[in-house]
């Protein structure tokens, strides 16, 4: 980044639908979230990437305003949270990540709802409801209770209902956590729909191949923002050389890896291991096929792109002690 | 504003409309509880299990048993031998009342300076006592020449009941404890139930504001509480012949602030709750006092002084004062000023700490 990209960046906070400093919350004894400064553009998905409990929930909870943070500042579309909250309500928009849309009403009925709490005329309302309804494919729906949708269609549902008054800002908590592969590609594909037309979107997940969807990624854990930064971008810069190898004895391939102090973490996918190395080592995969000759295990070696995954592994501290050092 | 009300009430609605057992719940508690006090609930005790000691076996005490046993309140079991039998019966509960002739029975019938039989009370069974007290006031039978004659230094005449039925006594404060009891339990869980399913956090994220929620909650339950009070009184007036002397327009006004002040109740109740079952049980730890303090039972102005401090807490309390006023006695609303007023100003404050608890926020 330039000089003037930079300075044009830190003056025009408008260009940032999300600025939070020092952001923390702590329930009792457990710093929930932990110090996350967090830069999000607008009109871009960006993800929250992190095992159950890294702070994404809580996160989110703070950012629209149902939660208080314990330190820290938040900006959400240039006004402070939580003060302007209720202000804030129209301009955004937010999927629980457990269903909370009512299982004994009907679609039409909860879209009804949503609609009148958030203020739409009866000519807007009847506008939206179909326009969504159209959007998420809801039309066959319409009588049916939610109690009985599919995880797939309650999903759609219940993003039909967030988007319902045309939110600025879209917050989604693992919206695609109980949900079948087919359809979570049409959520993304509606999600890049309304990114189009101007929507910012925030989307936390469990799942790899999402967050390598998103414009920007930070990933959290144990509260802390480890790794921030897009996609490609974090694979690229990761701070470790990755060797994949193939042996017909695993376990003994691994053994052998596992004693090298140059290895930082193997993991195992069916017949091959995946091995992420210190990156300051020259020839990371001679390396590996030495240590594995030296142990007299047949195996068969190759460098590798690093996968979002490893970015984990890699911001995570290697699966060890988690690291309480911010990387990338 | 009045959509976002309007928008809560369609809901609620057609969530109740949905919810066969509650649904069954509003006509079937009512109906039920009044059938149940109606018929079980009976101050006019009668056929109390009594058994007599007779160590005289004299004509005229025979004729003294006789006479009790007559007035209906006893019905005589089979006779003791002595007065540790009738004592050892007592306390196995298989008589509430011991009659005990002494063997010198005539010669303190023929005097007057001491009692002449004892009457043993359970005192364990309540009404009993009071009953059984009356008993003593039977004549002694062939004694009419010596006995002196006594006239009453009062009589009694019981305005508004003259029949003295419990019914009448009864059913329009069961108006209020049946109402009391439905209303508290409906609102505390309905907003538990939201918190419980996971729709509250999705509710606080939209601009509804609290008050819009909690009225938009209450005012269906209004309806259907008045309701239930017209079912309590159909039922009353036809089945116990409970009289309507006041106005029906003053009844129902009593009944719909009584009504709001129950429903705010519960909403404070589920403001603290975290679960249904934390709301029921909370529900029912306002109901007992209710219905022991309010005068439902007791008389108020018999009760110690820091009961009826409690039962002036209580909207109970004054509603079983204005609705026994307004059905019974005839008087109009503008009568009832006072209780009136205090449960507009338990209204009041209830709403304020049930708004004020509710925060739009999860911590």
């Amino acid at each position: 980044m330039t000089a003037a990209a930079l300075r044009s960046a830190a003056t025009s906070q408008g260009d940032y639908a999300i600025s939070a400093r020092g952001l923390t919350r702590v329930f009792g004894a457990v710093r929930a979230v932990d110090g996350i400064d967090l830069d999000i553009p607008r009109a871009r998905i960006y993800g929250f990437l992190g095992p159950n409990g890294s702070g994404k929930s809580t996160t989110i909870r703070i950012l629209c305003g149902l939660l208080r943070p314990t330190a820290g500042t938040v900006d959400v579309l240039g006004h402070a949270m939580p003060r302007d909250a209720e202000r804030m309500r129209t301009r955004l928009g937010y999927m629980t990540q457990k269903f909370s849309l009512w299982d004994d009403l009907t679609v039409r009925e909860n879209l009804e709802f949503m609609a009148q709490v958030f203020g739409l005329g009866a000519a807007r309302k009847r506008e939206r409801i179909a326009a969504v309804a159209t959007e998420f494919d809801l039309e066959q729906l319409f009588r049916q209770r939610a109690g009985t949708l599919s995880g797939g269609q309650r999903q759609r549902l219940a993003l039909g209902a967030a988007t319902l008054h045309e939110p600025e800002l879209l917050l989604l908590d693992e919206p695609t956590s109980a949900v079948d592969p087919q359809s979570r590609r049409d959520f993304w594909e509606s999600l890049f729909a309304l990114v189009t037309r101007g929507v910012t979107i925030l989307v936390s997940t469990h799942y790899m191949d999402e967050a390598e969807r998103c414009h920007g990624l930070a990933i959290l854990a144990s509260g802390k923002v480890v790794a921030q930064g897009e996609p490609q971008q974090l694979m690229s810069d990761i701070p470790a050389s990755v060797v994949e190898v193939e042996a017909a004895d695993t376990a003994a391939a691994r053994q052998a890896l596992l004693v090298d102090p140059g290895v930082r973490s193997v993991a195992q996918l069916g017949m091959r291991l995946h091995v992420l190395l210190d990156p300051t080592l020259a020839e990371p995969r001679e390396r590996v096929l030495r240590r594995l000759a030296d142990a007299a295990v047949a195996a068969q070696a190759v460098s590798v792109r690093a996968s979002l995954e490893d970015v984990f592994v890699a911001a995570t501290g290697f699966g060890r002690a988690n690291s309480s050092r911010p990387q990338g | 504003m009045l959509s976002r009300i309007l928008a809560i009430i369609t809901k609620e609605v057609r969530q109740l409309a949905r919810d066969r057992l509650t649904f069954g719940m509003i006509l079937g508690i009512p109906l039920m509880q009044i059938l149940l006090f109606g018929f079980a609930i009976n101050f006019d005790v009668r056929d109390l299990r009594a058994a007599v000691v007779d160590d005289a076996r004299t004509t005229h005490s025979r004729a003294l048993v006789a006479a009790m046993e007559a007035t209906g309140v006893i019905e005589l079991a089979a006779p003791s031998p002595d007065l540790p039998h009738l004592q050892r019966r007592m306390q196995r509960g298989e008589v509430s009342i011991g009659i005990v002739i002494p063997a010198d029975f005539e010669r303190r019938r023929l005097g007057n300076d001491r009692a002449v039989v004892q009457l043993l009370i359970d005192g364990a069974e309540p009404m009993v006592d009071a009953v059984a007290r009356g008993l003593a006031a039977v004549p002694m039978p062939g004694r009419a020449g010596s006995y002196p004659l006594r006239v009453p230094v009062f009589e009694v005449r019981t305005e508004y009941n003259p029949e003295r039925r419990t019914a009448v006594q009864v059913v329009p404060a069961l108006i209020g404890v049946i109402l009391n009891m439905t209303m508290v339990i409906f609102t505390a869980a309905a907003i538990v139930r939201e918190r419980e399913r996971g729709n509250l956090e999705l509710l606080i994220a939209t601009p509804i504001r609290s008050w819009e929620l909690m009225a938009g909650k209450l005012l269906p339950y209004v309806f259907i509480g008045l309701v239930q009070t017209t079912l309590i009184l159909t039922v009353g007036a036809r089945i116990f012949d409970v009289p309507i002397n006041g106005s029906l327009l003053d009844l129902y006004l009593a009944a719909a602030l009584f009504i709001a002040a129950t429903l705010t109740l519960g909403l404070v109740i589920s403001t603290f709750a975290r679960t249904q079952f934390q709301a029921f049980q909370m529900s029912f730890l306002t109901l007992l006092p209710s219905i022991l303090l309010s005068g439902f039972v007791f008389p108020f102005d018999g009760m110690p002084r820091l009961a009826q401090w409690i039962a002036q807490l209580l909207p109970l309390t004054h509603f079983v004062e204005m609705i026994r006023g307004i059905l019974l006695r005839g008087a109009p609303l503008a009568a009832m000023q006072v209780p009136a007023l205090k449960l507009g100003v338990f209204l009041i404050i209830a709403l304020a700490i049930a708004t004020l608890r509710f925060h739009k926020r999860l911590d």
